[in-house]
């Protein structure tokens, strides 16, 4: 009993010390940085994470705008509102679809690699060379991998918007015959760009914060191990996606029904 | 790749970033600016105002010419306050024009539309209108076709 509850003890005592490590990363990475001999680190990282994930962004949004188009025309035409097309398409996309799903590719594209990546450094012992020439990790490693994820997120997530939108207005316009003014019209009608775009842009920032912190504090966290790498990659694509999904629920019902 | 190729194709990533918020902003929410700059006030009072909302239009012959700036009670007389603020390069609605609150087809939102009337006077900012039709509510039209009174 008394080892059950010492066990439990203990438990309680490694999540706090997780959570302290991840802040202590998030705190040094974060306002050690601002330098600008090492901004090309910076735009390195934008092209690794960013650039590189843009294919896949561009992808999901088009296939997921024009499948909005399909399920949603099939539902209002029999209301005889298809022209509600546009709007319900594009308020879908701006407010959840579009920061969700833009930030759980980008945990499964960016975040694995930046996991492994630090993981591999700790296992090989860059990090701990590095500390022993004196460079900082956190500052050369870490930091400048947390920036671009922040500077990223967002422009992928409005990437991905944008391009389902006009996915959507190739099936529903184009294909299935919404008529082409009502279209954008009820769209423009009804999306307002601060409590509809503006807000799916806060999302996306918390979310690209999130999902970097994760990838980047489990790759500096990591057993160093080939084991303890491949669960460290795990990890980050699991937890950030629970924590973007869970945390899309609060910050819409902070954000959209205050 | 060399550290300058990688920043020209950064550079463009951002550019499309700031093109598609650009697209967003233009096309998505037909963000228009300064569309109200040049309006003048005109007060409408309503004995029900049905759904309206503030931001809600204005049009004469179907044509927008500007949107409800705000909605209040007048405690005298109980009826609805509209402020409209109307286009300034609108500026000849004669004096008896006749304001009613519409609905845009079946189940659209609440506009207010404006039918011109014959003065040769003309509505100027903070004027009234005195003649309003309020909303029809679908509701009170049903019950009094059912007792008779229609």
């Amino acid at each position: 009993m008394l080892s059950h509850l010492r066990n439990l003890g203990l438990q309680v005592l490694d999540v706090l010390s997780i959570f302290g490590r991840a802040g202590h990363i998030w705190w040094h990475a974060l306002w050690r940085f601002p330098e600008w001999r090492n901004i090309d680190l910076v735009v390195y990282q934008i092209y690794k994470l960013g650039v590189l994930s843009v294919v896949i962004t561009i992808l999901s949004g088009f296939s997921i705008g024009a499948v909005l188009a399909l399920q949603g025309y099939n539902q209002l035409v029999k209301f005889g509102s298809e022209s509600a097309l546009g709007l319900g398409v594009a308020l879908v996309l701006l407010m959840e679809i579009g920061p969700v799903v833009a930030a759980l590719l980008f945990a499964g594209r960016a975040g694995s690699a930046v996991t492994a990546e630090i993981g591999l450094m700790k296992t090989t012992e860059q990090l701990s060379s590095m500390e022993m020439i004196g460079v900082d990790p956190l500052q050369r490693i870490v930091a400048p991998r947390l920036w671009a994820g922040f500077i990223v997120m967002p422009i992928l997530a409005i990437m991905f918007s944008v391009v389902g939108i006009w996915g959507a207005s190739l099936i529903g316009v184009n294909w299935l015959g919404v008529h082409e003014g009502a279209f954008w019209a009820s769209m423009q009608d009804g999306v307002d760009f601060e409590s509809h775009i503006l807000k799916g842009i806060v999302k996306s920032v918390v979310f690209g914060i999130v999902v970097i912190w994760i990838a980047v504090f489990q790759g500096y966290d990591t057993q160093p191990t080939s084991e303890g790498i491949a669960a460290a990659t795990t990890k980050t694509v699991v937890f950030s996606s629970v924590a973007v999904l869970v945390l899309d629920f609060f910050l819409t019902l902070v954000m959209f029904n205050l | 790749m060399q550290m300058r190729s990688i920043e020209i194709v950064v550079g463009t990533f951002m550019l499309a970033g700031l093109i598609s918020l650009a697209v967003l902003a233009i096309k998505v929410s037909g963000f228009d600016v300064g569309r109200d700059a040049d309006t003048y006030t005109v007060y409408a009072r309503f004995e029900n105002i049905g759904g309206l909302v503030v931001r809600g239009k204005v049009s004469i012959a179907g044509v927008v010419v500007g949107n409800v700036a705000e909605i209040s009670l007048d405690q005298e007389s109980f009826m609805a306050l509209v402020r409209l603020e109307i286009d300034a390069d609108v500026n000849e609605i004669s004096i008896d024009t006749t304001a009613a609150i519409l609905t845009e087809g079946l189940i659209g939102g609440k506009l207010v539309g404006l039918t011109i009337g014959a003065e040769d006077e003309y509505l100027t900012d903070g004027d009234e209108i005195t003649d309003t039709q309020s909303a029809v509510v679908l509701e009170e039209l049903i019950g009094k076709f059912l007792l008779n009174k229609f």
